[in-house]
């Protein structure tokens, strides 16, 4: 996992080496100059030597400059190291997903690929700042002046490596105690934001009940629940603060008491005890920066597993060695086909297809929730590959295409589909990003889309919102059929992507199609037995496995299934037939 | 301890009045906490008293203990001791009251946490629909998670933490004056300098940082949409494009968080070494007036005020720190206060549902739930009360209606529904079949017209009576997190184990539910996302059947069901519309035969209605809708 992160360091290694350097000369100015300031007091202001207080002031005050240089230089390395890293990772995590395959991305929600992308970066980031900044500081620090404790008087220094050991086992034991309590209050906390998220979605259903003093009783005694466990985990944090007080306090009359003997004894000067006191503060306050890290980082460990998780996923999809670039027809056909969505093979989704569909025709897919339509069709484009069997397009297997050629040429309208923020003219242009206006207006024609595109304020340059959230869920499918169709694809795959339009404009598009692209080839999956009746054949699914196969006159003789789905589509409507 | 830190951040707006803000806060912190804070206030005084204290005990520690020491032959070290113990005293009072009051302060913080969530929920639970579609949820999420958080830094950390350094502050400042006036003067110069220095770095910084939020928000909002479709990228191999467009959004983020953090990381090392000058100077003006013997400065009087001299940087420093979180704080507060500052949903109703029973031909009110409902209507000129049964009798009269006043979606609509009566709307995709459903209820309020039900103008109905009156399947269902129980519960809190489960037989999911895990006892999460879509709608239909209300309003959502399910549930429907009035949206041929009136919708106006027969005589649009075997959603 390190390893993998750390591999997005890159060009920012120089900086991530350089702020630690910088860091630490910082503490090597700040061990010299108490020992100035002691000098200024004991030699300068005690024996009234005004020249030495010159001197050693013209030193400190370089001191305090090369200090502020390389203070400045590790802030400026740090946040450069820090961000640099972030917007590597942030990156990496990007390119790498835009490889991943259909089956990848089911592996990850979307929402957890958001979260790796978003909320995970910003806790490495920080993490990696403060690991640069303060990890090797403070310890070095600590260490530093302990050693210059001991350089001024042992007896005293070990007080304060006494008071050292001390404070880091009851610090360990405090954190520990506390973090178990945050790792039981961050979940909850999730929870409360979630249902907080479904009441904001839901509130129609919150309103039409008048559930509103009920949700908010509910959310009440939630809330209250992470106020318990916060408390419980902060009152541990709290104990922190007078401890490392007492422990301060503690040492400085310890050695108050000790020095003041040394004193009168010869055996330091008074100079030595205030550079002892300054020390004091040092060792104690880097301890607490120690346990300080070692929280943070134990907390960003989960982000840095979520984000190596994604970094280390390989796309299973690859492209052939030699690619074939270019699809010669429209024929499909399916030899032997099984498919299942996990790679051992079990739980096969598909079983034994095999169909010839001949380049031109339109053929309609008809089954029940589960019955592997959408399964089917997403072999044709290679957005899975087959467990065994193949599938063929214009008589070659597709593995043995171009990935990105063999989608151009096989347009698919997903089932989910969606619009991105942008004019409507940049949305369809997803489809051909060369493509004019005029044939932008021609896709929305044969998709029954021009109408209402037109009647809207600024037709063809309307803004989009995200999500596609300011047109009709019938709008967004006749849009998303246009842009399938700016491809100009040798097959087209509807994958129930009318459900929502009106069934006189269904009729219409599928009108269209038949007149206007007569050699692409149509795949139409539908609920509606009307959107694929006329079809040149049906396929009728059931359980993975191809039912029945035929024309609709065909199947409605010889197919049980299909004349039952027929019939209830039609049931209360014997008068059906006589009203065309 | 950090809090969980989100992805998304504020965005950054200038906020118009932060001190308005900033008055708004503390007060409603003070509405709960105000004698919390008055003894935290105390301790924090005690507690810094008692670290001064301690810094006077070294000042004197070498003047007054140790310097007459040396110069007598036999040191008494007693007065030493019993100086040492009276501090000790001094600290361990500092120690426990430090302890107190962090120990308050965390009850205030999350105090005032679970406060705020509790009043932005139930403040939000009243705002009217409108301002659900008007606003994003994530935008509305990001008032829960990142804005609260915004307030937890500043409560917890910068409020004690600037209390604590002010009076830290003005006592060292005392104590400096007391010793020397010149050196004083000298030290406050060096602060004013440090001060100057830090509020630029710290402007510059928080214009990057600002900067850095908008960059944050663009590289988020890029990245929520294209993971949500990125299966559509796929399919129109749009990775590089995507690469690019990322790439160009990242780097700038890049450089703007690198200068926010570059600007925001130096602030601390800037001050430490311009106290250290600040030390230097002031040891040197020092050592000339004390040597020179003008101002009566002692030597161990200046080696005590270049204690203080340290001491008085400290706290600057840590203030100067807690800016940002504050300026952050505020713009976190100011979004919460606009949410809780929006218009609830306008309710001057005033008439009521009760049960009632018949007593000599006479409606009487009962407490008991006797199937049977009127209206309390107690006029308001004469306050005499009326009581009118609910039957179901709603009129819309020439309304009018848009969502916004400049976009009207529904012209003129007149439509009468008997009691016990199905009316069907059908029409084309926004035709605005869903919108006249949203008005009987009134999750939107018209325009023009008038909405009676049963004779009552629907706006002098208290809204909670109308919509219990009322029973509503919508088109796209949301459960809720919890057992399937739980969820058909939610159309009748009290209902018993017995009515829940005759609920789910009504609307046949019985069967599916005993078929779960844990049967009724399974526990749904994200709006049920382990059901098929069929299943969400047969349990929505349970749950609008054990509220058992007189007037149904269904939304028949069959467009992503298969034929067999659909049957299921459309069997479910139509066992809840038996004898109840029922304003369907409806798809299916079956639906809208039986209805006694069906309703043509084109761009918001009725331009048929009718029964089935009737319509199919006349030929019209209606009759042009059966080109398929069902009717457009």
């Amino acid at each position: 996992m390190i390893k993998t992160l750390a591999a997005q360091i890159k060009e920012f290694k120089k900086a991530s080496i350089l702020t630690p350097v910088f860091m630490i000369m910082e503490v090597f100015f700040e061990m010299v100059i108490p020992l100035m300031m002691a000098s200024i007091i004991d030699d300068g202001v005690e024996a009234g030597d005004m020249r030495h207080i010159y001197l050693v002031g013209v030193f400190m005050v370089g001191a305090a400059l090369l200090g502020l240089f390389c203070g400045i230089m590790g802030g400026k390395f740090g946040a450069r190291a820090s961000t640099g890293f972030a917007r590597n990772l942030r990156q990496a995590m990007f390119d790498n997903i835009q490889t991943f395959s259909f089956s990848n991305l089911d592996k990850f929600s979307t929402a957890g690929l958001v979260t790796r992308l978003t909320t995970d970066v910003t806790n490495l980031q920080q993490a990696y700042q403060m690991l640069l900044r303060i990890c090797f500081r403070a310890p070095i620090s600590m260490i530093c002046a302990m050693a210059m404790a001991y350089l001024i008087n042992a007896r005293l220094a070990t007080v304060y490596l006494i008071a050292l050991v001390l404070l880091a086992i009851v610090l360990f034991f405090i954190i520990k105690k506390a973090m178990k309590y945050f790792q039981l209050a961050f979940p909850k906390y999730d929870e409360l934001n979630a249902s907080v998220q479904e009441n904001v979605s839901a509130i129609r259903v919150v309103k039409a009940y008048v559930r509103e003093e009920y949700e908010t009783s509910k959310l009440k005694k939630a809330s209250q629940g992470i106020y318990d466990i916060f408390l419980k985990a902060e009152r541990q944090v709290v104990l922190n603060m007078p401890v490392m007080q007492f422990t301060v306090y503690t040492c400085i009359l310890l050695i108050s008491w000790m020095g003041a003997r040394m004193i009168v004894q010869s055996e330091l000067t008074t100079g030595e005890l205030m550079s002892l006191m300054t020390y004091c503060m040092n060792i104690l306050m880097s301890l607490m920066m120690v346990a300080m890290i070692f929280v943070m980082m134990s907390m960003s460990i989960a982000s840095a597993r979520r984000i190596s998780e994604v970094l280390n996923e390989k796309s299973d999809l690859a492209n052939p060695v030699n690619p074939i670039y270019d699809v010669p027809s429209g024929d499909i056909e399916f030899r032997d086909v099984n498919f299942s969505y996990y790679e051992d093979g079990s739980k096969s989704v598909l079983h034994d297809i095999n169909i010839k569909i001949k380049a031109g025709e339109t053929v309609g897919i008809l089954g029940g929730t589960g019955s592997s339509k959408t399964s089917l069709v997403n072999l044709i484009s290679r957005l899975y590959d087959v467990s065994s069997g193949t599938v063929l397009v214009g008589g070659r297997d597709v593995r043995e295409y171009d990935m990105d050629s063999l989608r151009n040429q096989v347009s698919v309208v997903l089932q989910k589909n969606v619009l991105f923020s942008g004019t409507i003219l940049e949305n369809l242009r997803w489809g051909n990003a060369d493509a004019s206006e005029e044939e932008c207006r021609r896709v929305c024609r044969l998709a029954c889309a021009d109408e209402f595109v037109e009647k809207m304020p600024e037709g063809y340059h309307t803004y989009i919102e995200q999500g596609g959230s300011n047109v009709s869920g019938g709008q967004k499918q006749r849009l998303c059929i246009a842009r399938a169709l700016l491809k100009k694809p040798k097959v087209l795959i509807l994958d129930d992507s009318t459900s929502a339009v009106d069934t006189a404009t269904d009729a219409k598009i599928r009108e269209a199609f038949a007149k206007e692209i007569p050699d692409t080839t149509k795949l139409i999956i539908a609920q509606r037995v009307s959107s694929v009746q006329h079809a040149d054949h049906i396929i009728l699914m059931e359980n993975g496995k191809i039912n029945g196969y035929g024309t609709h006159e065909e199947l409605l003789r010889d197919n049980e299934i299909y004349r039952e789905v027929y019939e209830s589509q039609t049931s209360g409507g014997g008068d059906f037939d006589e009203k065309k | 301890m950090p809090g969980p830190m989100r992805g998304r951040m504020p965005k950054g707006k200038k906020i118009e009045n932060p001190g308005k803000v900033f008055k708004r806060l503390m007060k409603y912190v003070a509405k709960s906490y105000g004698l919390h804070l008055v003894v935290v206030a105390a301790l924090i005084f005690v507690s810094v008293l008692a670290n001064v204290q301690g810094t006077m005990f070294i000042q004197s520690l070498i003047d007054d203990y140790i310097q007459p020491m040396l110069t007598t032959d036999a040191p008494d070290f007693h007065p030493l001791a019993m100086a040492i113990m009276r501090v000790a005293g001094f600290y361990a009072i500092g120690v426990a009251a430090a302890y107190v009051y962090n120990r308050i302060m965390i009850n205030v913080t999350q105090g005032v946490l679970r406060n705020l969530r509790n009043d932005l929920f139930s403040h939000m639970e009243t705002l009217p629909i409108k301002y659900f579609d008007t606003h994003s949820h994530g935008d509305i999420m990001s008032t829960y998670t990142n804005d609260t958080d915004t307030i937890r830094q500043m409560v917890s950390q910068s409020m004690p933490q600037v209390f604590n350094s002010a009076i830290t502050i003005v006592s060292v400042f005392i104590s400096m004056v007391i010793l020397s006036v010149p050196l004083t003067v000298v030290t406050l110069v060096m602060v004013a300098l440090m001060l100057v220095i830090t509020g630029k770095t710290a402007g510059l910084s928080g214009r990057y940082f600002l900067q850095q939020q908008k960059d944050i928000g663009k590289v988020n909002g890029f990245i929520e949409e294209m993971m949500e479709g990125q299966k559509v990228v796929k399919v129109f191999c749009h990775e590089e494009e995507n690469i690019k467009k990322f790439n160009e959004l990242n780097g700038n983020l890049y450089h703007s968080a690198d200068k926010a953090n570059y600007l925001a990381n130096i602030v601390g090392p800037v001050n430490m070494q311009l106290g250290n000058v600040s030390y230097v100077v002031c040891a040197i003006v020092g050592g000339a007036l004390a040597l020179s013997g003008i101002s009566g400065l002692s030597l161990g009087a200046l080696a005590s005020f270049l204690t203080f001299n340290r001491s008085f940087n400290g706290p600057i420093n840590q203030v100067s720190q807690q800016l940002n979180s504050i300026v952050m704080a505020m713009a976190g507060a100011d979004r919460i206060f606009k949410m809780m500052d929006e218009e609830p949903e306008a309710d001057n109703g005033y008439v009521t549902l009760v049960h009632v029973k018949e007593e000599n031909g006479r409606l009487v009110e009962s407490d008991k739930r006797t199937g049977r409902w009127a209206w309390r209507h107690e006029h308001q000129a004469d306050h005499t009360v009326d009581y009118v049964e609910l039957k179901g009798d709603v009129v819309f009269d020439g309304v009018d209606f848009g969502y916004n006043d400049d976009k009207i979606v529904l012209h003129d609509v007149k439509l009468f529904a008997e009691p016990g009566q199905k009316i069907a709307f059908v029409g084309s995709t926004g035709a605005g079949k869903t919108t006249i459903t949203n008005l009987i209820n009134r999750f939107y309020d018209i325009q023009d017209g008038k909405i009676r039900y049963d004779g009552i103008n629907v706006n002098k109905i208290k809204k909670a009576d109308l919509r219990h009156s009322l029973g509503i399947v919508l088109q796209d269902t949301h459960l809720f997190t919890g057992t399937v129980k739980d969820n058909i519960r939610y159309g009748k809190l009290d209902a018993t184990d017995e009515e829940v489960i005759a609920a789910a037989k009504l609307a046949n999911a019985d069967g599916f539910i005993r078929h779960l895990p844990e049967g009724y006892d399974t526990v749904l999460t994200g709006d049920g996302a382990n059901l098929s879509q069929g299943q969400r709608q047969l349990l929505a239909i349970a749950r609008a059947a054990i509220a058992d209300p007189p007037v149904l309003i269904l939304d028949e959502a069959t467009s992503s069901i298969d034929t067999r399910t659909e049957r299921i549930v459309q069997d479910g429907m139509d066992k809840l519309m038996k004898g109840r009035t029922t304003f369907v949206i409806a798809h299916r041929l079956s639906t809208v035969r039986n209805s006694d009136c069906i309703m043509v919708l084109e761009q918001g106006r009725i331009i048929e209605r009718g029964t089935h027969d009737q319509l199919i005589e006349e030929q019209g649009k209606y009759y042009q809708l059966y080109t398929g075997n069902a009717i457009a959603t």
